[in-house]
């Protein structure tokens, strides 16, 4: 069940809380995928966000959370200038996704230092979003919990030793999911915690033997 | 305190522990999210601030959205409120909703409550209310009601006009606001349910058709309409008149209403007003 904030609420530049608030939630956890700046951003855009998202000003905040921007920051309507001032390409494209919800994004990000990152998400409503896809693997991140994501290499005791480490850092686990492509190859493991990890706990994590990329993702909101 | 999932729930908490609706609300997102009562509710006090505002701001002469559809309205309905039909505190309250929807048409700053597209219709209601003597204390504390009412709603209906059409945001907002000042009147849990119940139902079934896919065409001045219709939904309440049908069953309604809603009246820019030869003509306008 949603909190209080999050229907009496956010504070935000309008003027569609799906459209825009949530759009730049959206693009702000494409961002923290990748870990930082973009210098290319390509944009599927399906059902509501397809046949509207200019009239909206969702392209401005797609690109606005991408930069770094919160909901409420009045810089929104200037993002796209401000993106090209930033060293930012970007692209627009509409797309059918099937089964998705109305108003999905799917971002292709790279980074300055040429890392990727695919992202796929949706504004739920309120400014509230689910994030649905990072990289090859189906997810579903509310951002509603600070999150810790892990790609590491399908072998017993990985998971033992990231919760090993989280239990010695007090911190509490509220959902778990882990999923891999095949027995044995990549893996990626999503922990939602009841605090937010200090960052040496995510650098503890990613020192574990067999995992090669962790990340986390702070609540929003 | 457990968490409430119904409405019915909600108010037999308050009536059972003899405490008003707000402080059931309160008291569980305080647990949940392990956030001091003090916190919360000056949160929600800058939010009510950024609501007062936005009010403000929108009776100023000058807004213009960024299609050129709307921005300006505000100010003259304000300046009718002594000589219009409904009396002062109805179209003082329209004007005030259609102020804040200009702001947000404008890519100004708002709260949404519960979505950008109903940004205009708590404001409205609880600035009329704060202009009839009500404190900021009581309102503030009315919003946690508000936010009950519309966790309801999203737990069980949709507040996303994607999802479940303009019921879905103006609807429930219209719930939202009534229970609020079905509270601030003094009225009874029982009432607060009834005043939600009574502004819903007659709002079921409303299409998401905006004129070019943008957050004006109606929406801005049918905020104007529902803070009247969720303050008439408040009185009625407030006068003993109840809701043949229980407040949850009215939102089991508008979920199914919503389903049942042909996709190009949600939100998709494809039906309704948005198909009308105006509507396409300022839509090629807009985009060229």
């Amino acid at each position: 069940m949603h909190g209080v904030f999050d229907i009496i609420g956010p504070v935000m530049i309008g003027p569609s809380s799906s459209h825009t608030a949530g759009a730049v939630r959206l693009g702000l956890m494409a961002r923290k995928v990748l870990g930082g700046p973009a210098s290319r951003a390509g944009i599927l855009l399906a059902g509501s966000f397809a046949q509207t998202y200019r009239g909206h000003g969702t392209d401005k905040a797609l690109i606005a959370g991408v930069l770094g921007m919160q909901p409420d920051d009045e810089r929104i309507r200037d993002s796209l200038s401000i993106a090209k001032e930033q060293g930012l390409e970007f692209a627009f494209q509409k797309t059918d996704i099937p089964g998705a919800h109305p108003n999905t994004a799917e971002f292709h990000l790279t980074s300055f230092n040429q890392n990727s990152a695919v992202v796929r998400g949706a504004s739920v409503g309120g400014g509230n979003i689910i994030i649905t896809k990072i990289n090859d693997y189906d997810v579903e991140i509310t951002g509603r919990y600070p999150a810790i994501v892990a790609i590491q290499h399908d072998q017993p005791g990985v998971i033992m030793n990231i919760t090993s480490i989280l239990g010695m850092g007090g911190l509490n686990i509220a959902f778990m999911h882990v999923s891999r492509k095949n027995r044995g190859e990549e893996a990626m493991t999503i922990l939602e915690l009841d605090e937010e990890p200090l960052p040496g706990i995510v650098d503890a994590i990613k020192n574990i033997d067999g995992i090669s990329q962790a990340f986390s993702i702070p609540a929003i909101g | 305190m457990k968490s409430f999932h119904n409405i019915a729930e909600l108010l037999r908490l308050a009536s059972e522990r003899q405490l008003p609706v707000h402080e059931i609300v309160l008291t569980v997102e305080s647990e949940q999210k392990q956030r001091s009562k003090e916190e919360l509710i000056e949160e929600m006090r800058n939010n009510w601030h950024v609501m007062h505002d936005s009010v403000k701001t929108g009776l100023k002469e000058g807004i213009c959205s960024v299609s050129g559809l709307t921005g300006g309205d505000a100010p003259k309905l304000y300046r009718h409120q002594l000589t219009g039909f409904l009396g002062q505190a109805a179209v003082s309250a329209a004007a005030f909703a259609v102020a804040a929807s200009e702001v947000n048409a404008s890519m100004g700053r708002i709260v949404a409550c519960p979505t950008a597209g109903s940004c205009g219709i708590l404001p409205a209601v609880l600035t009329e209310a704060y202009e009839q003597g009500c404190s900021e204390d009581d309102i503030t504390m009315s919003l946690f009601t508000a936010a009950g009412i519309g966790m309801v709603i999203d737990e069980n209906a949709s507040i996303a006009g994607a999802s479940g059409g303009c019921q879905a945001e103006c609807g429930s907002a219209a719930g939202m606001a009534a229970a609020a000042l079905a509270e601030i009147g003094g009225g009874t849990p029982e009432q607060i349910g009834h005043a939600a119940a009574l502004a819903i139902k007659n709002l079921l079934g409303l299409a998401c058709d905006p004129v070019a896919g943008l957050v004006e065409v109606p929406c801005v001045k049918r905020n104007g309409f529902v803070a009247v219709h969720a303050m008439l939904a408040a009185d009625m309440a407030l006068a003993g008149v109840k809701s043949v049908i229980p407040v949850d069953e009215v939102i089991e309604a508008m979920d199914r209403i919503g389903k049942a809603m042909p996709r190009d009246i949600k939100e998709t820019a494809e039906g309704g007003l948005a198909a009308t030869k105006t509507g396409r003509a300022l839509q090629k306008q807009i985009y060229g």
